[in-house]
């Protein structure tokens, strides 16, 4: 049995972030694995163990996204995979499921892939767009937002909480399964495993080697384009006062100044 | 330039009942074209509902039945999609929920179509369409181009204002079913909806008042205080996980996004994954005992108190203020 699992490399969330030219600007520092994608990874761990299953750490994304890999195997993944490629700069989240739909498929032509897991959403672009996008891409059943997971008997099974209702979805494998950061609570990675993951492989994939068009992904490849990117100002006569008694009145009498009640 | 109508996914519960952001996006959808109503499930739209629609500027409402459950979001996705082939629109829009991103994703993959989800605004520049949205926990603010001919849109609330006419009903268009596969052998198995609060709905209110760790557990105080605001109640993730109050209460980068024009956050530090769900609000006020709670950062009015005597002292004034 194998799982892949989908990571990616996202500008730390307590640095500054910006954009440049209306892509996300990485050169402000470090990166990191995006922290919801831990959860994909542990999910894959505890089925892999339980299983008996191969667990591949997939990214796409430029040279330092092998960091977010990186942290993966650490955790205990087995092997990794990064396609690394200038034409991907600039992809939309439908260039980037062609991408990683392609790096599946030929991951599966070593043995095949039983699940494909990812994370709820990337915490820099937050869309959650893109799990739904590459069950799409690979014909997968897709079970998203997944806050419980099992697999029995090659049926996967997930619960997921909804802005309205919780329901309780099940598919054969192969199937595509998305976990929220309610599924379980990633593992901090040992030393040993830090250690162990320096051995570990990770396979630089081309669009080439793919197979994928350059001229489908990247920025040309891309359907939609961000025209301008403003920061917001910050806010102006910010007022912080100490309760002395008063406060609550105080708040009171705020709300109907500025004719908020 | 494009042309056709604009359909908008009629979202609704499961008692048929149309859910109140819809108004907003028939107003948004007008704009651009003709609004379409796209109404997917077994048992379709009911007399109300279709005065409802009419009223609020839908003429027509596509209706499709589908082979397999209609809440599974690839299901609904190729309902959309049967209908975008027969009518031909510039546009589609939704809710922005998770299951209506989700749907867009997958109606984008299937169409082709150019994607924006989380979207404040949407202007047309010299015939193509641009949404405005928010980024980075609201700290930046982006436009994005579609470049596409024709768009979908997940649209966040608020972003238009809902507009009643008198016209009468929409007039009803059924498309055939599409055939069985679109769910890809997912099976629904169980699907229980929660009933509606009593109070507005937190990513769409005006007002909403939020608690945190720092109520240890005693949301009595907030869920006072909104009264008197007519507002939503919201918590922290702490006090979700603490099981304090439901889930779906929960604001943040996991939870609900909310862009109210009053935040109260009350014994809320301010982490920097609860910000990136509230960051746009209007005014932003906050009661916490740490002077140095990061909350007070982003504050237009911080309090340093005890939110168990400013809360009450707050809720009592206004009162009395308001009559
Ligand atoms: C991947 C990930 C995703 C997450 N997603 C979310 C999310 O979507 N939403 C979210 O909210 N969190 C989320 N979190 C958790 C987040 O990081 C914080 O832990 C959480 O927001 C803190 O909640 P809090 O402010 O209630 O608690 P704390 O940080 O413990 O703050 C409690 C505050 O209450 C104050 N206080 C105590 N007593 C009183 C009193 N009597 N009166 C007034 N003030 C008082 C304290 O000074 C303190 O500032 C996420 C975390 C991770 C790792
Ligand atoms: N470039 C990428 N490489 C690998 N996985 C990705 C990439 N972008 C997004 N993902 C996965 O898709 C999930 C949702 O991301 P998003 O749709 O961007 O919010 C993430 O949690 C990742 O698991």
């Amino acid at each position: 049995m194998r799982i892949v699992v989908c990571v990616k490399h996202v500008p730390d969330l307590m640095a500054e972030r910006r954009l440049v030219d209306g892509h996300v600007d990485r050169e402000q520092g470090d990166g990191t694995l995006n922290e919801l994608d831990e959860n994909a990874v542990e999910a894959a761990l505890v089925l892999a163990a339980e299983l008996d299953a191969e667990v591949v750490v997939l990214t796409a994304g430029p040279d330092d996204a092998v960091d977010a890999v990186r942290r993966g195997l650490q955790m205990g993944a087995d092997r990794g995979v990064h396609v690394l490629d200038p034409g991907l700069a600039g992809s939309d989240v439908f260039a980037t499921a062609r991408v990683l739909a392609a790096a599946v498929r030929t991951i599966a032509e070593q043995g095949p892939v039983d699940l494909v897991l990812t994370g709820m959403a990337s915490l820099d672009g937050l869309t959650s767009m893109l799990p739904a996008a590459l069950a799409t891409e690979l014909g997968l059943p897709q079970l998203s937002l997944a806050s419980e997971l099992t697999v029995v008997d090659g049926i996967v099974q997930v619960r997921r909480d909804l802005d309205h209702a919780t329901e309780v979805l099940r598919s054969p494998l192969p199937a595509l399964v998305s976990v929220t950061d309610q599924s379980n609570e990633p593992r901090y990675p040992a030393f040993a495993g830090i250690m162990a993951a320096r051995k570990k492989p990770v396979d630089v994939m081309t669009l080439d080697d793919l197979g994928v068009d350059p001229a489908s992904v990247g920025a040309d490849g891309s359907r939609t384009e961000v025209i301008d990117a403003t920061e917001r100002p910050p806010r102006e006569n910010r007022l912080l006062i100490t309760d002395e008694g008063d406060a609550g009145a105080r708040l009171a009498a705020y709300l109907v100044d500025h004719k908020l009640v | 330039m494009t042309t056709g109508p604009v359909l908008v996914l009629i979202d609704h519960s499961d008692d048929g009942t149309v859910r109140p952001a819809v108004r907003e996006l028939l107003a948004l959808a007008a704009r651009f074209g003709p609004a379409h109503g796209v109404w997917v499930d077994a048992s379709g739209p009911s007399p109300e509902a279709l005065a409802e629609l009419g009223a609020f500027g839908s003429a027509t409402v596509h209706t499709v039945v589908p082979a397999e459950s209609h809440h599974l979001t690839p299901v609904i996705a190729a309902a959309l999609a049967a209908v975008v082939r027969a009518a031909a629109p510039r546009a589609v829009l939704l809710t922005s929920s998770f299951e209506h991103k989700e749907v867009a994703a997958v109606l984008g993959a299937l169409t082709g179509a150019g994607v924006v989800v989380d979207v404040a605004a949407l202007d047309e520049v010299d015939g193509t369409l641009v949404a405005t949205k928010q980024v980075f926990a609201a700290t930046w603010t982006t436009r994005c181009a579609i470049r596409t001919p024709f768009a979908v849109v997940a649209v966040k609330p608020n972003a238009a204002e809902a507009v009643r006419s008198d016209a009468g009903p929409a007039t009803l268009l059924a498309h055939a079913a599409d055939p069985a596969g679109a769910a890809r052998g997912v099976e629904l198995v169980e699907r229980s909806e929660r009933s509606p609060s009593g109070r507005p709905d937190l990513s769409s209110a005006q007002v909403v008042v939020v608690g945190g760790r720092g109520t240890e557990g005693d949301f009595s105080l907030l869920d006072e205080l909104a009264d008197v605001l007519g507002g939503a109640v919201g918590a922290t993730r702490v006090a979700t996980d603490e099981g304090w109050i439901d889930h779906e209460a929960q604001i943040g980068q996991t939870g609900v996004t909310v862009s109210p024009r009053l935040y109260i956050g009350a014994g809320v530090s301010g982490a920097v994954h609860h910000r990136g769900g509230m960051q746009s609000a209007g005014t932003i006020v906050a009661v916490n005992t740490d002077p140095e709670a990061p909350i007070f950062e982003i504050a237009d009015l911080g309090i340093v108190g005890d939110l168990r005597t400013v809360l009450p002292a707050a809720t009592a004034e206004l009162r009395r203020l308001l009559g």
